[in-house]
Order: structure tokens, then C-alpha cells, then sequence
């Protein structure tokens, strides 16, 4: 399956032998636990287990969860409390479940930055990109589906909300919402559709996750050099590359162990720090929270619809030049959308040819100000719809922008990037030549 | 290493949750209270929370409901069944669809449901408010203090001023713990007007402490169970993630070793 030389799985008895000319189910699995991978990988590439880890738990957590709630306006909420009092373990269940959703979203943002410094977009692994950016777009719809379920407070009015974004769109907008709703407002039609597609839409990640192992099984993994694996033989790919097992698969338990730590002290001793207060009153159409906020992983994009109001001179331009299709509210909602799509064209957009940040002097400090802007944009879209917060969000929202669009085409081409090891093995040794056994492995 | 640190920063910050930034307008002022919950070994004070169900029984349930509680689950506060079923009958009258009429409660049933006046149901106040929000709407405070449900619930019942008026001829209370400074609900509680059988002191802030206790209780029963699963899974994850460690650093020995030449 991948294109770096290897050993491959040999059947040796006959009842291997018999299975594996029927179903190479073994020599698949086996190749891809074997796959050789780039020995000099950092802690910035054990992410990926720990977001295949958040998928099992999520969906192991949810499926008993399903078992004691009701899809109903009129008992969703209850059962939760049901949860909460009466099941056995429920509450650590239903916690585990909450802040799950949260590691989720640390474990991807992590792993998507790791990406957008490494250049891990870059070709040949495009497609592994956009298979990524498409998970994260289920990931988003499914936690925003499943922060409807209990029907407090924000459920409802964050669905209000979120559903009426579609109603932004010129002419057919009111028909989607309400096809979306399957009535005219949040109900429990929208409860049950929600219901259904919080449960389905986990699968259909877990296909995307398989698909998503499968491209980049095939290019290779990058490393934090981006200098390819070599590929003419196998005695010389095996000087750059490490079996993923066992050596990769118990790093990466390592760190996923530490990382539970902090997760279980959450779960244990805070679980509703990341959640909002409001969720446990239950759902009231006839009240609107003072503050409706998303969850905190929605807040950067949330940040960007708001950022975009009628005063600002880009959105009045538009409405010009379409004559007043495009208003504020549908083009806070392209600007939303934009933004995430502008990661998923990062491939496209980035004109350097050298993959890795550590090599490109004046990207870093862009990329640093990306980070940054990010957590700025989120810590914006909790802030109240007003001054001086309107103007900062327009701010980080541009910059946003300006980033994909503006800076990776133009660093490409005026970037003078520094010199680059020549091979995976000699940056390894460079790092771990005097290395003693002391030292943190590929560290 | 600077890198490292940065972005450790970074990620504590991400983790400030989107809660905190949620206050209303006007300044509100939250007493920190030291329960007897808090803290990673704290535990319930039982007879805290009996006082506190005696407060809640005598003066809150007038108006405000507990739907979400069922009555059996007092037995956690120390009471026998019997003094349970004793406790529902007198108390609480529920509706028995069976019997087309109300009939007194007993412990399978929920506390009743309450909304003659319009007051809300207190099962899950004290997850329902959040007593800290800083510092800039941050939420950090959070990870010291707690969310701060119970403080807000004590905070606020002992937080009048005395200070009233009429808008749109509806009476409103000064309340400094209050969003908005302004509340509905009149004074609840006043000087020694529930006698407390351990003889504890029945003053307003001593009783809002019992009962804001108590709410936390039925807001988050197996608060105790839950610490405890934390301690005991934060413990088992340590130790595993020394062996890990220690397993990998010994897997990857050699790989650097054979660099030593």
C-alpha cells in the first residue's frame, strides 16, 4: 500500500495460507501496523491517535448514553437528569461524553496547526487535507447536533441560531431552514432529525478516518523536516524510517496517557467548566439567554460571521455590486464558511516549495501571529456584540484571510528559505548523535 | 523550549470556557464560601445539608419546585427510609394519575414540580448560575474557586440591601449578587425563622449557606462519586504513564544508542 519499500506480510502456514488467498485481511492489517514511518517525528504527531482514541470514546460513550435518553422536547431533558441520578455510572458516562466532544476539538485544532507549520497540506498529500478538513466539517456538525440533545437553554437557542444562518441565504434561504427544521422553528422534529443525525454522522467520520489513514499511508507521513522519505530501496528507507510498531504505537500511548491525565482530572473534578451554565435550565422558546455562546471550539468561526456587520466597507461593497443579495448576515455566513474553506485550499494557496515552517524564516513569525489570531478570534466570538470587541473581531478576522490568501501566496515567492538536512537520517542523528540514554526519544 | 512554553499558554487559554464570558450588565458581588464540598477531597457536611433541606422545606418550597429530585434520594443525607417516607407524606402532596387525585408523597416520587408564582425549579440551580466570571470574562478564577453555583445561590440570598421599588407595578428587590443589581423575589429568608434541632445558628447568611449546600446537592448528587472516579482514574493514568514512558524510553535506547560512533 505505501509507496516506501518494505517487508510485507508472508502466510506461512496453510491455514494462513488458505485465508490469505480468500481475504488478505491479515497482510492488510499487518501492513498497515508495519507501515515504516519517519524516524524523526516530534510530539506534534501524536495527535492522530489521540483523535482516533476521542472517536472510540465518543462513540462507545454515545451508544450507551442512547440507551437511557429520550429524543422528546417534552422528556429530552429529563432523561438526561435520569442519566445524571439514576443510571449506574451515568453521570461519569454522560461526562466523559461532554468533554469528550472537547478533546476532540483541542486533539484536531492541535493536529491541524501541526499541519498548516509542517506543510503537511503540501503535495503529494493534498487529499489526505481535504479528507481532514472534511472530518472536522462532520466533527463540527455532529457536536453541534449533539449539544442540542439535552434541550437546555443554549441547545435551543444555539440551534436557533445556527439553523438561522441558512436562512441568510438569498431567496431560497427560508425554504432550506425550514426544511432543515422540518417545521417553521426548533421543535421536536428538529430534536428527532438532530437525534438521527448525531448518531449516523459518527460512522460516517470513522469511514472518512479510514480513508483519511489510507491516503497518507500511501504517501508516506511527513516529519517536521518535510524532506521525503528515500524511496530507492529498502535498505535505504529503512535508514530513515521506524516501523510504526511498535515504536510509534507506544509513543504515542505514552503521550495519549499523559493527555488522559489532564482529561479524567477534568472529567473528575471540573466537568462543566467548559460548558455553559445556561444548558441546565431547560429549553423555553419564550426566553432568550442574555448571551447566546457557542460551544468554545465554535467561537473562532463564530467570531468571523459576527465580525462582518453592515458598517464595515467590504460588506456594503458587496451589497452594492449585487444589488442587495449579499447582506450583512449571508455574508457573515460566506465569511464563516470561507474561512474554514480557506484551510482546506491552503494546498493551492502556499507557493513555497520547502514544506516545513522550521525552513522558512519569515513564515514562522506569520504563522505564530495565525495561532495567535486564533485564539484571539475565540476568546472575541465569547464577547458581547459591541466596542471595542467589533472592531477587534474585524481585525483577527482579517488577518485570518490575509493569511491563506494574502501571505502564503506571496511568502512563496519573496522567501528565501533556509537549507534543509538532506536526508531524514541525518537530521535524526544531528539531533541524537551525542544523544545518551537519558535524552526524550525523538524529541 | 520556548515554543513549548508559549504554546502551553496558549492551550491553557483555550481551555477558558465560553461559560464565563456570559455575565450580565452591573456589578455583581459573589462571596467566595468555603463549603465543605470543594476541593478535589472535599465531602458533603451532612448535617449541613439536612439543615439546608429544612430551610428549603420551611421557606424555599412555598414556591420554588425540586422536579428533578427524586424524594428517596434524601436517604443520601443521613435519614433512614423510614424517616423518608415520614418526611414525603408530611410534606408533599403529589398528583397520582391512577387515582384521579392527589394523595401525599412517598419516596418513589420526584419532589413536586412548583410553578404557582413562577419561581424556577431549584433541582439544578446550582449548576445553572455561575458565580465567577473573571478575570476578563476568562473564566481562570473558575479553575481556583470553582464554578461558584452554591456561592451565587448563598451570595444572593444574603445579598439584599433593603432597597426597593416599583417598575411597571411589579415590587423589585436590591440584590447585589443579582445580574442587574435589581430582583423579583422578595427577601426570603429572615432572622431565626427556622429553628434548627442541632441548635446551629439561624441567621440569614448561616441559612443561605445551608440551603445553597444543600441545592449544590441536588444539583449534583454523586458530586462525591465523581471526584472520587477522578482521583482514582487521575492515579491509575499516572501510573501508566510512567510505565509507558519508561517503556519507550527503553524501546528507543537502542535507535539513538547505535548513533553514538
Amino acid at each position: 500500500m505505501s509507496g516506501i519499500p518494505h517487508d510485507h506480510y508472508e502466510p506461512k502456514t496453510n491455514g494462513e495460507k488458505w485465508l490469505n488467498s480468500r481475504l488478505p485481511i491479515v497482510g492488510l492489517i499487518y501492513d498497515t501496523i508495519m507501515i515504516p514511518t519517519p524516524k524523526n517525528l516530534n510530539w506534534w504527531w501524536i495527535w492522530g491517535i489521540v483523535l482516533a482514541f476521542c472517536l472510540a470514546l465518543q462513540i462507545v460513550t454515545g451508544i450507551v448514553l442512547v440507551m437511557h435518553y429520550t429524543p422528546h422536547v417534552d422528556l429530552a431533558f429529563a432523561s438526561i437528569e435520569h442519566i445524571m441520578r439514576n443510571v449506574n455510572g451515568g453521570y461519569m458516562l454522560r461526562y466523559l461524553h461532554m468533554n469528550g466532544a472537547s478533546l476532540f476539538f483541542v486533539a484536531v485544532y492541535i493536529h491541524i496547526f501541526r499541519g498548516l507549520f509542517y506543510g503537511s497540506y503540501k503535495a503529494p498529500r493534498e487529499i489526505t487535507w481535504i479528507i481532514g478538513m472534511l472530518i472536522y466539517l462532520m466533527m463540527m456538525g455532529t457536536a453541534f447536533m449533539g449539544y442540542v440533545l439535552p434541550w437546555g437553554q443554549m441547545s435551543f437557542w444555539g440551534a436557533t441560531v445556527i439553523t438561522g444562518l441558512f436562512g441568510a441565504i438569498p431567496f431560497v434561504g427560508d425554504a432550506i431552514q425550514t426544511w432543515l427544521l422540518g417545521g417553521p422553528a426548533v421543535d421536536n422534529a428538529t430534536l428527532n432529525r438532530f437525534f438521527s443525525l448525531h448518531y449516523l454522522l459518527p460512522f460516517v467520520i470513522a469511514a472518512l478516518v479510514i480513508v483519511h489513514i489510507w491516503a497518507f499511508h500511501t504517501t508516506g507521513n511527513n516529519n517536521p523536516t518535510g524532506v521525503d522519505v528515500r524511496k530507492g530501496s529498502k535498505a535505504e528507507a529503512e535508514k530513515d524510517t521506524l516501523p510504526f510498531w511498535p515504536y510509534f504505537v507506544i509513543k504515542d500511548l505514552f503521550a495519549l496517557a499523559v493527555i488522559l491525565v489532564v482529561f479524567w482530572a477534568v472529567v473528575g473534578y471540573m466537568p462543566n467548566y467548559l460548558g455553559h451554565p445556561d444548558n441546565y435550565i431547560e429549553a423555553n422558546p419564550l426566553v432568550t439567554p442574555a448571551h447566546i455562546v457557542p460551544e468554545w471550539y465554535f467561537l473562532p468561526f463564530y467570531a468571523i460571521l459576527r465580525a462582518f456587520t453592515g458598517e464595515v466597507w467590504v460588506v456594503q461593497f458587496a451589497s452594492f455590486i449585487t444589488g442587495g443579495i449579499i447582506d450583512a448576515k449571508f455574508f457573515g455566513v460566506i465569511a464563516m464558511f470561507g474561512a474554514i474553506l480557506a484551510m482546506a485550499l491552503a494546498p493551492w494557496l502556499d507557493t513555497s516549495s520547502v514544506r516545513s515552517g522550521k525552513y522558512r524564516p519569515m513564515f514562522k513569525w506569520w504563522f505564530y501571529l495565525l495561532i495567535i489570531d486564533f485564539f484571539a478570534l475565540m476568546w472575541l466570538g465569547a464577547m458581547p456584540a459591541e466596542e471595542p470587541y467589533a472592531t477587534f473581531s474585524l481585525i483577527a478576522s482579517a488577518y485570518w484571510f490575509a493569511y491563506f490568501f494574502v501571505i502564503l501566496p506571496i511568502l512563496g515567492v519573496i522567501e528565501k528559505p533556509l537549507a534543509q538536512p538532506e536526508t531524514i537520517e541525518e537530521d535524526f542523528n544531528a539531533h541524537y548523535g551525542k544523544a545518551d540514554a537519558d535524552a526524550t526519544p525523538a524529541e | 523550549m520556548f515554543k513549548k512554553l508559549a504554546i502551553g499558554a496558549a492551550f491553557a487559554l483555550a481551555l477558558a470556557p465560553a461559560s464565563t464570558f456570559a455575565a450580565g450588565g452591573g456589578e455583581q458581588h459573589i462571596e467566595d464560601f468555603d463549603f465543605s464540598f470543594e476541593g478535589p477531597f472535599g465531602t458533603w457536611d451532612q448535617n449541613q445539608l439536612q439543615r439546608g433541606l429544612q430551610v428549603y422545606t420551611e421557606v424555599c418550597a412555598a414556591c420554588h419546585g425540586l422536579q428533578y429530585v427524586p424524594l428517596r434520594d434524601l436517604e443520601a443525607l443521613g435519614y433512614s427510609e423510614e424517616q423518608v417516607i415520614v418526611y414525603s407524606a408530611d410534606n408533599f402532596e403529589v398528583f397520582d394519575p391512577e387515582e384521579d387525585d392527589f394523595r401525599p408523597a412517598k419516596p418513589t416520587d420526584h419532589f413536586p414540580a412548583n410553578t404557582g408564582v413562577g419561581a424556577p425549579d431549584l433541582s439544578l440551580m446550582a449548576k445553572a448560575r455561575a458565580g465567577f466570571h473573571g478575570p476578563y470574562g476568562l473564566g481562570i478564577n473558575q479553575l481556583f474557586k470553582g464554578m461558584g453555583g452554591a456561592e451565587y445561590i448563598a451570595s444572593l440570598l444574603d445579598g439584599y440591601t433593603g432597597e426597593e421599588k416599583t417598575e411597571a407595578g411589579a415590587t423589585l428587590y436590591e440584590n447585589t449578587a443579582f445580574p442587574g443589581g435589581w430582583i423579583s423575589m422578595a427577601p426570603p429568608l429572615s432572622e431565626d425563622q427556622v429553628e434548627f434541632a442541632d441548635g446551629h445558628s439561624a441567621s440569614v447568611e448561616a441559612m443561605s449557606e445551608d440551603v445553597a449546600a444543600f441545592l449544590m446537592w441536588t444539583a449534583e448528587p454523586n458530586l462525591m462519586g465523581r471526584k472520587n472516579a477522578g482521583f482514582v482514574g487521575v492515579l491509575f493514568l499516572t501510573v501508566l504513564s510512567v510505565l509507558l514512558y519508561l517503556v519507550n524510553k527503553r524501546l528507543w535506547a537502542p535507535i539513538k544508542g547505535k548513533r553514538l560512533d
